[in-house]
């Protein structure tokens, strides 16, 4: 049993993505990174990350991973042949990359992801964003920049939909299951 | 003693889910299309640094070989470690023995190595369903290749093939050529060619090599190759047994070439943009012309690469199946 409310449109995600990309060029500009690269988590990872992407204007195309494949929980949940192909048109090795994941909850997706950018090459750094982060954590893995922390009550997950428009909702669920 | 094939219900579990993959009969085209999705995102794997995803790590996969199969077991065996499972081998040799017998003692025997699926080729029809009928709960069975009934995985990498080439499945005419008579691969073909719905199928070969039945599964019969194959987008060349050539099935090797070997003559009746399938290994110049296998329009090296990432889908679905409770919110 869900329940869902609104929480942010379109315009408002936007203006947080426009935050997060000037955010981002000042921790590039302090870390002394020039020609970064980015990769966004499917599905709503890469929405993000196709906007940040334009707004900094990168020269290499976007990565993209679907990390169906890194779950820790896959034995438990099965496997989702939905699974889109995960896309790097870039060489890895040596690279600074910029990692987008929409909502940052446990951390377990951005420890599947980076166990999958390793299987590509050797990143000479991952720096993580994400539009939403909230509490929950259950891996030592924190986001450099992201564009808003909500206070969220027990049972209560943040949902972005999209990618035109974007659309973010909170679910309401009676018991947690996987984050 | 050996469950009679096509009992398909034995693949899926309570959710419609694979359990087993035995033969496409019974499928239906949603798990046919699911196979072929979780494949495309498989085939990326081999691109990458590191060739493994740790879908399966820490399962045991048996490779069971009756028959002999170097090309299709390493390409099992490929398959297995690009999912990060463990793989062992074994080659039987099943002709001593009583055979139910025999198959059943070993198969206790490797359970009790806690093995999670067992791929298995064996000259008798029905052999993968009756190993599957018998395993304990829990673990898969996947059908290498069982007598002249089915062979799946093959089926499967043909389809994936021919979805790269030409995307949607409805508009398309396929033939079939060769020994349709006692080639599992071709069953398999029809089948899911079938359930895909393509616009039209068509076999050809020798009276000899066409079941009489052929009418029943939904194709057209042609004799003559040049007809056959007038206006095809895809052409399916089967590999041509040479044992068959003993049993006066078929005249000479020769005379086989002469009417139904694939020339770069002869394939202009087909459509401008046809491609050449062939399940290997060819008979160079008694199924068709080397101008024809190494040509522009032959995809048969694909097939054999897209072979790993199907298994890989095939593997992966069966082992990961969902209980009930465990359905994901």
């Amino acid at each position: 049993m869900t329940e869902t409310s609104p929480f942010l449109q379109h315009e408002a995600i936007l203006d947080l993505i426009e935050g997060m990309a000037r955010e981002i060029g000042d921790e590039l500009a302090s870390l002394g990174i020039e020609q970064p690269a980015m990769v966004g988590i499917h599905t709503g990872g890469v929405w993000v990350a196709q906007r940040l992407h334009q707004l900094l204007g990168l020269a290499d195309p976007l990565g993209t991973l679907d990390i169906s494949f890194y779950r820790d929980d896959l034995t438990r949940v099965g496997m989702n042949p939905e699974v889109k192909p995960s896309k790097i048109p870039f060489d890895v090795d040596g690279r600074h990359i910029i990692l987008v994941d929409d909502v940052l909850q446990t951390g377990r997706t951005v420890r599947a992801a980076l166990n999958e950018i390793f299987d590509w090459g050797r990143p000479a750094s991952v720096t993580l964003v994400a539009l939403i982060e909230r509490d929950g954590r259950e891996l030592p893995i924190e986001a450099r920049v992201v564009g808003l922390r909500p206070t969220l009550r027990e049972g209560e997950h943040v949902i972005l939909s999209g990618p035109d428009p974007l659309d973010l909702q909170i679910a309401t669920s009676r018991q947690r299951k996987r984050g | 003693m050996y469950a009679r094939p096509g009992s398909e219900n034995l693949q899926l579990d309570a959710n419609g889910r694979l359990r087993h993959f035995l033969t496409i009969e019974g499928l239906g085209r949603q798990t046919l299309v699911d196979i072929l999705n979780a494949a495309e995102s498989f085939a990326g794997v081999s691109a990458r640094t590191v060739k493994k995803v740790p879908v399966l790590r820490g399962k045991v996969i048996c490779n069971l070989f009756f028959e002999t199969s170097t090309r299709t077991r390493t390409t099992f065996e490929l398959a297995a470690k690009r999912l990060s499972a463990d793989v062992v081998n074994f080659n039987i040799n099943t002709s001593a023995t009583s055979k139910g017998e025999t198959l059943l003692d070993t198969l206790r025997n490797l359970e009790a190595m806690h093995v999670d699926m067992f791929v298995v080729r064996h000259a008798d029809s029905g052999a993968a369903h009756f190993i599957a009928q018998h395993v304990s709960p829990g673990v898969s069975v996947v059908n290498a290749g069982d007598g002249r009934h089915a062979h799946p995985t093959q089926a499967m990498l043909d389809m994936f093939t021919i979805r790269r080439h030409k995307g949607d499945f409805t508009p398309l005419k396929i033939a079939i050529v060769g020994d349709i008579l006692h080639s599992r691969v071709a069953r398999s073909q029809i089948h899911a060619l079938n359930a895909l719905g393509v616009s039209e199928l068509r076999v050809i070969g020798p009276r000899t090599l066409i079941p009489t039945a052929a009418g029943t599964l939904g194709v057209h019969v042609f004799h003559d190759l040049e007809e056959g194959i007038r206006g095809v987008d895809v052409i399916i060349m089967l590999r041509l047994q040479k044992e068959r050539m003993q049993g006066a099935l078929l005249p000479s090797e020769h005379e086989y070439f002469q009417l139904w070997g694939l020339t770069q003559k002869r394939l202009a009746a087909a459509k401008p943009d046809v491609i050449v399938m062939h399940p290997g290994p060819i008979n160079r110049g008694v199924e068709m012309e080397s101008a024809v296998a190494d040509g522009p329009h032959s995809v048969i090296l694909e097939q054999v690469s897209y072979g790993i990432a199907v298994r890989m889908a095939v593997m992966s679905m069966c082992l990961n199946v969902l209980s009930p409770e465990e359905q994901p919110a």
